[in-house]
């Protein structure tokens, strides 16, 4: 079915911008005073340079359709106007010009536990959270059973939920969530929180309903991996435009790549450094074996992923770390500075620069997504973990020296060795 | 399907306003369920909070006007019970104001992250002060077993003007939750209101003492209908109609303003909250 189910027409949304002052509400006191101060200056009085308002278009001229049954991600960094987009969606706030018609039920998860009171019990927040999500008591009620499972909060149902630990207050409301049963559902970036065990119960009890039921869903995050699982289609806005939008892995693709210079470097300047006041990262870039940095590599060459940091204080044993990712999601490996002495030994004050070698012939062509992190697990400390820092790939080479030969078609598998074979005629 | 097409498109006062206020009216019980609910849960005496506030301004007035100002009631009714019939819905009315302006900023984090019509929120909290309403109605049959008074047959149509105090209070309310959301010093005004209305509204003293040449004046305030007629129903105070009329007259006039306002603005919340 490609009928669409969500039509939205040259959307634009203004704020005003009040340079005057920085209060977040106007007051009458204000009011009052700019009227008189009006009425008593003269006419003739020059204008400042600054303007005392200025007009910011959060989104301008979006143009799109969404089908029915599709999975449809919305990317972009901070700012671009994902989260306006999603609230005119949910009819929270208002366009200033354009149209959007929806046809079904919609119903938007634009935060975790939106209304869940601290004072009531789970069992009294489930009905006051299904309520303000739209579903009714008798559907909740039917679902009940379901979702304290879910949640696997059974014990704790007649306990006020301030007295819940921050991720049984997540799984519960989240839960809820989970059973809504709109036509649409809107979901803003509300996985980022619980635990990775739970996130991944969640995603998969979206996509089971999404694709049985054939319900439409849009999705925000900053996950990369969690789009590509998730979604078919992304859409890419930047600066309140669609960039781009169609099928997620090329979305995805320009997104990194459009975020300055190459995809495959990646350097951070000043208090923009991730880290805390023991390390500070400065920089990942993809190095080949002469320490280039390139986009590209071909799949019979050794793949460096360099990390440049700083330390800001001595005795502090540090464990660097990389995770690695294909376009599809699928977390390939991890690694962990295990093969060196500072493994085990503490760093000193200083810079540094280390360098993993992803060995040639590993990995099959395609595009890889790297997040970098440092950490000690023995002391359940992590200093930082940046996910999606770059982006490369890999291209095979079609010489037959590769693990593919001489196939020219489809070659599948998520990494792609060659292995020592050994054919003996047997006598 | 093409029964739940929306379309948004800015300025568009949605048709079905009124129909999804219906469909939400659940989300109307469980918020006003969860008010009333938090708001004794954490208070060490609980409901006995919406007794004592009244019973002691009860006494305070009584003492004041009854003793002090020498004024009695028409009725011969004790004037403890004068004091109290109109206590009732003023306190009523007053709560409700306070809580329906704050209601909006108190629950921002639904306004900004849910749809639904924002009416909702104001009208639960007007419930809320119902029960207070409600527990303070049992000081008053307290009070009738204590002063061995019988209230006449008409205490029947009490409903009636129960109800005309919501419609003021929700009418008011409205309009200056919208006005707070926008401006937020009205929460300064609200208790300038509810102290001055105390005062212009017959609670201290029964509409007869007022003066004929400023009866129209005084009796603009939509509140002087509900409280005579509640003195009406409850001690058979004399009932002056045309004071009636006007005050039901303002209050309609306040309602339509207040839903006319607070619709224009309601698309706004989400943005100045």
């Amino acid at each position: 079915m490609s009928e669409p189910v969500i039509k939205v027409e040259n959307l634009s949304k203004r704020f005003v911008i009040s340079h005057e002052k920085q209060e977040r509400y106007t007051s009458l006191r204000d009011v009052v005073a700019r009227r008189a101060k009006k009425i008593f200056s003269f006419p003739a009085q020059p204008t400042t340079n600054i303007p005392a308002k200025e007009d910011f278009w959060a989104l301008k001229d979006i143009n799109f359709e969404i089908n029915k049954g599709d999975r449809v991600g919305i990317i972009g960094r901070n700012g671009a106007g994902k989260s306006t987009l999603l609230k005119i969606l949910s009819r929270i706030t208002e366009p200033t010009k354009g149209r959007v018609t929806i046809d079904g039920r919609v119903a938007s998860l634009l935060e975790v536990g939106t209304g869940f009171h601290p004072e009531l019990t789970g069992r009294e927040n489930i009905f006051l959270n299904g309520a303000i999500l739209g579903m009714s008591r008798a559907e909740i009620r039917s679902k009940f059973d379901e979702i304290v499972a879910f949640a696997e909060i059974e014990k704790f149902l007649d306990t006020p939920v301030k007295h819940y630990s921050s991720g049984m207050y997540v799984r519960l409301a989240f839960a809820v969530a989970a059973h809504l049963e709109p036509e649409i559902l809107i979901v803003d970036e509300v996985l980022a929180v619980g635990d990775a065990q739970f996130q991944k119960k969640c995603l998969g009890k979206m996509e089971e309903v999404s694709k049985n039921e054939g319900r439409t869903i849009l999705f925000v995050s900053h996950n990369m991996n969690v789009i590509s699982a998730l979604c078919s289609n992304a859409i890419l806005l930047s600066g309140g435009r669609v960039i781009e939008s169609g099928r997620s892995i090329d979305v995805m693709n320009s997104y990194v790549l459009g975020s300055g210079g190459k995809s495959s470097e990646r350097e951070w300047v000043g208090k923009m450094r991730p880290g805390n006041n023991i390390i500070k990262l400065n920089s990942v870039r993809m190095i080949d074996a002469s320490r280039y940095s390139k986009d590209t590599f071909s799949i019979n060459e050794e793949i460096g992923i360099e990390m440049n940091y700083e330390v800001l204080e001595d005795n502090n044993v540090l464990w660097l770390g990389h995770n690695l990712y294909n376009s599809e999601g699928v977390n390939v490996f991890d690694t962990h500075s295990v093969s060196t002495d500072l493994y085990v030994k503490p760093h000193k004050k200083g810079k540094y620069s280390s360098v993993a070698w992803i060995p040639a012939n590993l990995l099959p062509e395609g595009t890889f997504i790297i997040g970098s992190g440092v950490f000690n697990h023995s002391e359940h400390r992590i200093h930082f973990h940046e996910r999606d820092i770059v982006v490369f790939s890999i291209v095979d080479t079609y010489d037959g020296k590769s693990a593919r030969g001489l196939t020219t078609s489809h070659f599948s598998g998520v990494v792609r060795p060659l292995l020592r074979w050994n054919i003996n005629a047997k006598k | 399907m093409q029964s739940t097409r929306i379309i948004i498109e800015p300025g568009r006062s949605e048709k079905n306003y009124w129909r999804d206020l219906w469909l939400f009216r659940e989300l109307f019980y469980i918020l006003s369920w969860r008010d009333i609910k938090v708001r004794y849960k954490q208070t060490v005496i609980g409901a006995a909070w919406s007794i004592i506030r009244p019973l002691l301004t009860t006494i305070i007035f009584t003492i004041v006007f009854s003793r002090v100002a020498k004024l009695g009631s028409v009725s011969g009714a004790p004037y403890s019970i004068l004091v109290f019939a109109g206590m009732l819905p003023w306190q009523f009315f007053a709560n409700s104001l306070s809580e329906a302006s704050n209601s909006l900023i108190g629950n921002a984090n639904l306004v900004s992250k849910v749809y639904f019509p924002r009416m909702i929120i104001p009208a639960s909290s007007i419930i809320t002060s119902f029960v207070d309403f409600a527990i303070s109605f049992l000081i008053l049959l307290g009070m009738m077993v204590f002063y061995q008074y019988m209230p006449s047959t008409k205490i029947v149509l009490l409903p009636i003007f129960i109800l005309l105090a919501f419609i003021a209070a929700f009418g008011i309310g409205l309009y200056i939750t919208a006005l707070n959301v926008k401006y937020r010093d009205f929460r300064y005004i609200i208790p300038f209101i509810v102290q001055i209305g105390l005062y212009i509204t017959p609670v201290g003293f029964s509409s007869t003492v007022v003066p004929e040449k400023w009866r129209f004046w005084y009796s603009l305030n939509p509140m002087v209908g509900v409280v005579d007629g509640f003195r009406w129903c409850i001690i058979s105070e004399p009932l002056y109609w045309p004071s009636l009329v006007t005050s039901f007259s303002m209050t309609l006039l306040f309602l339509v303003i207040g839903i006319f306002y607070f619709r224009r603005t309601e698309r706004s919340f989400a943005d100045n909250i």
